[in-house]
């Protein structure tokens, strides 16, 4: 599949949030049925928000009560809803981690969880970072966990979401991020990976709003002759297995680039697959290591941590030795 | 509720169903060997006021659309429940002690699983969980103006779980007079009574702090019981008032004179002996003998 992609321009930004807000008051309507629960963090004034004013019948505040909200929306969709919900991401993934498991995935209700905030973009420190849930939510049966490369795919991913049955994660950022596609003609499946630009140096593979800086650093490499693959993992659960084992036979190398800690995300993921099917090439993760993050705006920790363009860059010239 | 006038020929009819759902229950722990007693043994009234007659359910159709819901909390006394529904011709005896947790057989375990068991409307076990789902049931009637009630019954160790705290708090906001809580009040936990582990009075001022009507009642006393059930107002989702939380002081390990108020009775299984001394007893709790 050949898609259409911005890494040839720099920070065209769109907010997976707003969008995500849009389209859910865009399916409400076409008639679709479903519920919206929050906890206080929709502003009735935002684009996200313009649903709590136009359907407020089936839009449910719970306040700063994330498990609460969580419990609450389990037993509207046991009673026959079809339920989405926006969660601050770090108050779903860790104050609410019990109801996510028992009350969600045991009870395996058709629940859409938009958790926000995903990895350092809140700022504010490591209270509002992000960086545990995709630990957490891969060792939960029942989940799935998609992780939007940019808004528009977000809007892709709440489509789906209308009309696939049992829990979900989507997991997006806080605020507006560079979009990865030009457009939204692609085919989206969840569980499909997509190869975003193609290569044969080495793969990256990469998911959420980290997707566009590997393409950055993709284009850094090019610089140095290294032609890179980027590969769009949006579906961390379940993980699509067949395209990590195909670009690690064609490409030998494959990192990982991650708005999460190195432990248990993406990259853990990435590594069960590779060292179980006996891969014998160079692998390296990229992401938070495993420490609080240092305070500051995302773009500054992306540059800390080597999670931004020329970090990828430089990580992978070192890991080719070139 | 001190209008409501009860039938005494039912409430007659209702303690006797008491009567075998407990010589039931302590033969079905016997044999599974494991359970817990104490707490299961104290709700029966409850339960059976409300599977016998309060409640609007079709035992033969436990997915009716219309039933009322019952949310089991305290997940941990699922035998109760799963005693209840072989007496209502759900499930044989030895069917569910042969279904129980035996693997990729299994049917019924400690903690109940909706998706084995139909008629339970939640998996449960961890406590704290049972409340917010209801709270979220009673929500969706509203939305879908369905005049079913919800039912939550929650043990009072329990209400130790911040999560039921917030549930009771968003029920009273949205004035859910579909829903209605009953705690089985029997004064112990785990490891002692619930005043010294963690203090619960006044629980009602609290609830009526939150915005809920309080019924009080001797959770053991089937008269009591189905007069509080009975005082009940029609379910109406589209009627905003205070919902209705009924505390159910009971006796842990009722009717058993050995396990009453014996905070040792919590959880485990039952000895031979330790059987047929507690079906004696039980036997012996009929009013009048």
């Amino acid at each position: 599949m050949t898609v259409k992609v911005t890494y040839d321009f720099d920070q065209m930004l769109s907010s997976a949030r707003d969008a995500a807000g849009e389209e859910l008051l865009k399916m409400a309507d076409e008639g679709l049925d479903f519920v919206l629960t929050y906890s206080d963090n929709i502003a009735p004034s935002t684009a996200s928000g313009r649903i709590l004013t136009k359907y407020p019948e089936r839009c449910f505040n719970f306040g700063i009560a994330e498990a609460n909200q969580v419990g609450a929306s389990a037993g509207m969709a046991l009673a026959g809803e079809k339920v989405f919900g926006q969660w601050f991401g770090p108050f779903l993934s860790l104050r609410a981690t019990d109801q996510l498991h028992t009350d969600i995935a045991y009870n395996d209700v058709d629940v859409k969880l938009i958790v926000t905030h995903s990895g350092v973009t809140a700022g504010g420190g490591p209270t509002h970072n992000c960086i545990a849930d995709l630990a957490i939510y891969r060792a939960i049966p029942n989940l799935t966990v998609v992780i939007p490369a940019d808004a528009g795919q977000c809007i892709k991913t709440i489509r789906a979401a209308m009309t696939h049955v049992g829990p979900m994660v989507i997991r997006i950022a806080r605020g507006a991020e560079p979009n990865v596609y030009m457009d939204n003609d692609y085919e989206f499946e969840i569980g499909k990976a997509i190869e975003v630009k193609g290569g044969d140096d080495l793969t990256i593979i990469s998911a959420g709003s980290s997707v566009y800086w590997s393409m950055m650093g993709a284009k850094e490499l090019a610089k140095k002759g290294i032609n890179a693959r980027v590969i769009d993992m949006h579906t961390i659960k379940p993980l699509d297995v067949d395209m990590i084992k195909k670009c690690a036979q064609e490409t030998n190398c494959v990192v990982t680039v991650e708005e999460h800690s190195i432990n248990g995300g993406l990259g853990g993921a990435v590594a069960e697959v590779l060292s179980e099917t006996g891969f014998k090439g160079k692998f390296k993760r990229i992401g938070l290591p495993d420490q609080f993050a240092v305070l500051g705006d995302p773009m500054e920790v992306y540059k800390y941590y080597g999670m931004d363009p020329e970090g990828i860059a430089k990580t992978i010239s070192e890991l080719l030795g070139k | 509720m001190n209008n409501v006038k009860i039938d005494m020929e039912m409430v007659n009819e209702l303690e006797e169903k008491c009567i075998k759902i407990r010589k039931d229950l302590v033969n079905f722990i016997y044999r599974i060997g494991m359970g817990h007693l104490g707490g299961e043994l104290s709700m029966v009234e409850v339960a059976v006021a409300l599977y016998y007659k309060y409640m609007k359910y079709d035992p033969k159709n436990p997915k009716w659309e219309e039933r009322d819901r019952f949310v089991l909390s305290k997940g941990h006394c699922s035998e109760t429940l799963y005693t209840i529904f072989s007496d209502l011709g759900m499930y044989t005896m030895d069917y569910m002690v042969d279904h129980f947790e035996t693997l990729d057989t299994a049917v019924f375990g400690m903690h109940s699983n909706r998706k084995y068991v139909p008629a339970i409307e939640a998996s449960a076990g961890s406590l704290g969980h049972g409340f917010p789902i209801a709270l979220g049931m009673a929500l969706a009637a509203r939305k879908q103006n369905k005049n079913w009630r919800t039912f939550v019954f929650v043990g009072d160790g329990e209400m130790n779980e911040g999560t039921n705290w917030e549930a009771i708090m968003a029920a009273g906001h949205y004035q859910l007079g579909n829903l209605v809580a009953i705690v089985d009040k029997n004064g112990l936990q785990m490891t002692g009574t619930t005043s010294e582990v963690m203090g619960l009075d006044p629980l009602d001022k609290k609830l009526e702090a939150f915005g809920w009507d309080v019924i009080e009642i001797d959770g053991n006393d089937m008269k009591a019981v189905c007069e509080a059930f009975a005082s009940l107002p029609a379910s109406d989702p589209a009627i905003r008032r205070r919902p209705i939380f009924v505390i159910a002081n009971t006796t842990k390990g009722k009717c058993v004179d050995f396990m009453e108020g014996n905070v040792k009775w919590h959880g485990g299984g039952i000895a031979k002996q330790q059987l047929d001394e507690a079906l004696v007893c039980i036997n012996n709790s009929r009013k009048g003998k």
